[in-house]
């Protein structure tokens, strides 16, 4: 009988310092908020966190709870208690399973950083740049707790960027100054707001060469990998603490190339994940993959945070063409071209959508996509149904089965 | 002096609703085989159920060369040597048969498989149904059961049908309210029946295109053939069917069994 191998990966050494990173970002804001130091603003993961840095902001973000409480597995029981309120389970479950966890006063922050709660906004600022159900969810909690929700509308299915599309998002992200000087008091100053827009940029550059530095065969990390490496270019946009970060893990990774060190051992099948992660599960899927010799080498979720096109000369305009170049807002035509650049780049050979059940923002199988690409590339496709954090749309062993017979048909060839 | 007995190659397909094995002899030919409920204890199951194939094929434990094991308990089986995955398993059986290009429906008790095999029998694409019971033996169990009919009588019924009911939805509880209310209104048995094997057949059509040929296996199919003749004339295609189509994994990783083992 054949039983999946156990991992014996060669781990990465700058995990330890990502925990330090990630630990530091809580306890700052934990602090702030108990002695008042500074004020807090929540923001969307394409919201406009250089301007709330450059403001003196310390930014949390929901979304990245929301993928703790999938990782720990504590989303499942938490959606039902939205559920309950009329949050249907079929929308974001990032949505259903925060706002789940502020109702029943639970959070993955008490048990890995002794934080009981998370840290009170004093403004609500949301993007809709990937979807309604942020703005939805923030002005849930801008009713709850009574605080200010302001925001940038963004625009859709994008083909070519039209100069009117920049202008509008950079007067949008411009017009939420007096709004923001109204929370901190204090009035704006572009240089420390260009400072931030700087580190962004850089940060975003050096996670873009980490990125790449999964073309190697065999490649030095995995999607999986990335998946936890990424917290700091999410929560620490605009800080100097990010580009630390990834200053340190490129050489890592350069160096782990250099010494032909495999993610998965005997690489032999290199696949593209198409998709949100499906947080509560990502162990035994980077088990099973790699028990298959199956490296996933890139995927459109974590160039997500890839926004070197922001330049601290101009740094609203900058930001407006970052967050409309941003991939989950542009047409059909621009999203097959993008993945088939990384095709050019990472070699895979199959690529692995995942049928999200809340996100249909992320889930891009369900418009033919599959079926084009793997036309166009000549590569097959798998479509495994599940969701980032609502276990209950997830079968487990359907999704198994999926992955290892499309690891056979491609051993077929 | 009895003649040496050749070595012969098992394959256990042990699905979530029944168990299958086939013996296969050096020449593919099969020489036992049996099916059995899963039920809860798949290792004992697929136990009793190689011991009747053995016995079917007249040959003993010792003389099997290589066993492979497959489907949702691939991994329970004991005895197996290695395992497949029941999608690589059907297209391997399927390609035995009919050794051609073709499209693979499946329809097991509890999933669909629509598989397309390319004229070296290549897997070019494969998708297995959702998480829901929509076009599955499942659904088709628990209809019988709302109608009050075993279900070894569902397939003689669909065949008396002279106006068949159609039914709108998916979901298999929606459907049993439908299903209801069809009889409520006064309508036959037998068009309602029917109209569940339609419901069966579009779900499998809507997971995906079909080539020119379909080869149909499973349970459900062994059991309603009459589902193969309303398939060949919504879809005015060549459907063929293996003279066992539920044991088509089962065979398929016995052969599997006979190519690792060779
Ligand atoms: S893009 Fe998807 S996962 Fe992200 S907030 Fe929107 S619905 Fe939720």
């Amino acid at each position: 009988m054949s039983e999946e191998k156990k991992t014996t990966r060669k781990q990465i050494a700058a995990a330890k310092t990502l925990k330090k990173v990630m630990a530091d970002h809580f306890y700052e804001m934990d602090n702030a908020v108990k002695t008042g130091s500074r004020k807090i603003a929540w923001c969307t993961s394409v919201g406009p966190a250089e301007l709330l840095r450059g403001m003196g902001f310390l930014v949390y973000y929901p979304e990245n709870h929301g993928a703790m409480l999938g990782a720990t597995r504590m989303s499942t029981e938490l959606i039902p208690f939205t559920n309950a309120i009329g949050y249907s389970p079929d929308i974001c479950s990032y949505l259903t399973c925060d706002v789940g966890s502020y109702l029943q006063k639970k959070t993955p922050l008490t048990m890995a950083y002794n934080i009981e709660s998370v840290p009170r906004p004093d403004v609500l600022v949301f993007n809709t740049n990937q979807c309604r159900d942020v703005q939805d969810w923030f002005a849930w909690y801008s009713r709850e707790l009574d605080v200010p929700l302001v925001g940038v509308h963004t625009h859709r299915d994008i083909g070519d960027i039209r100069e009117y599309q920049i202008k509008d998002i950079a007067s949008q992200i411009e017009d939420l100054v007096p709004k923001l000087e109204e929370v901190t008091g204090e009035k704006f100053d572009m240089d420390r707001f260009k400072e931030a827009v700087g580190y962004s940029r850089r940060t975003s550059e050096l996670w873009r060469a980490c990125l790449e530095e999964a073309a190697a065969v065999p490649s030095p990390w995995t999607f999986f990998d990335a998946t936890i490496h990424m917290a700091p270019a999410v929560v620490g946009r605009g800080t100097k603490e990010a580009n630390d970060y990834y200053e340190l893990l490129l050489p890592e990774l350069k160096q782990r190339v250099k010494d032909g060190t495999a993610a998965v051992e005997g690489e032999k099948h290199r696949l593209y994940w198409e998709g949100m992660p499906v947080w509560g599960k990502l162990r035994p899927l980077s088990e099973q993959f790699y028990s298959l010799k199956a490296c996933v080498v890139a995927s459109t979720y974590c160039n997500s945070w890839i926004f070197d096109q922001l330049d601290p000369a101009e740094p609203f305009e900058s930001m407006a063409v970052a967050y409309t170049e941003l991939f989950i807002v542009r047409d059909e035509p621009y999203k097959e071209q993008y993945i088939t650049d990384c095709y050019n780049k990472f070699k895979f050979d199959g690529i692995v959508f995942h049928d999200a059940k809340t996100c249909p923002n992320n889930s891009n199988n369900r418009y033919g996509m599959p079926e084009r690409l793997s036309e166009k590339l000549g590569v097959p496709v798998l479509t495994i149904n599940g969701d980032l954090c609502d276990l209950r749309c997830y079968s487990e062993e359907q999704a198994k089965t999926n992955i290892e017979a499309f690891i056979e048909q491609l051993e077929e060839g | 002096m009895a003649d040496k007995i050749e070595a012969v190659f098992a394959g256990v397909d042990v699905g979530a609703s029944r168990t299958k094995v086939a013996i296969l002899d050096a020449g593919k030919n099969l020489i036992g085989h049996a099916v059995r409920k899963s039920g809860t204890d798949f290792t004992e199951t697929a136990e009793i159920c190689l011991a009747s194939s053995l016995e079917m094929a007249g040959v003993s434990k010792e003389d099997i060369a290589n066993c492979i094991s497959t489907g949702y308990g691939r991994k329970n089986v004991p005895y197996s040597h290695d395992t497949k995955t029941e999608i690589g398993c059907h297209a391997k059986g399927c390609y035995h048969y009919f050794p051609m290009s073709m499209t693979v429906i499946d329809i097991g008790g509890q999933d669909n498989k629509v598989i397309k095999l390319d004229e070296h029998g290549r897997r070019v694409s494969f998708k297995m149904n959702r998480k829901c019971a929509a076009g599955t033996g499942a659904f088709l169990e628990e209809m019988a059961a709302r109608l009050d009919i075993p279900l070894e009588e569902m397939d003689g019924l669909a065949r008396k049908s002279e106006n068949i009911v159609e039914l709108g939805s998916y979901c298999t509880v929606f459907s049993g309210t439908e299903v209801l209310e069809k009889i409520r209104q006064g309508k036959k048995v037998p068009d309602i029946m029917k109209g569940l094997f339609l419901s069966v057949i579009k779900r499998v059509l809507e997971m995906d295109s079909l080539t020119e040929r379909v080869v149909m296996t499973g349970g459900v199919v062994a059991h309603n053939p009459y589902l193969v003749n309303m398939v060949r004339e919504i879809t005015e295609s060549e459907v063929l069917v293996p003279e066992y189509p539920q044991l088509t994994g089962a065979v398929g990783a016995a052969l599997f069994a006979m190519e690792t083992k060779g």
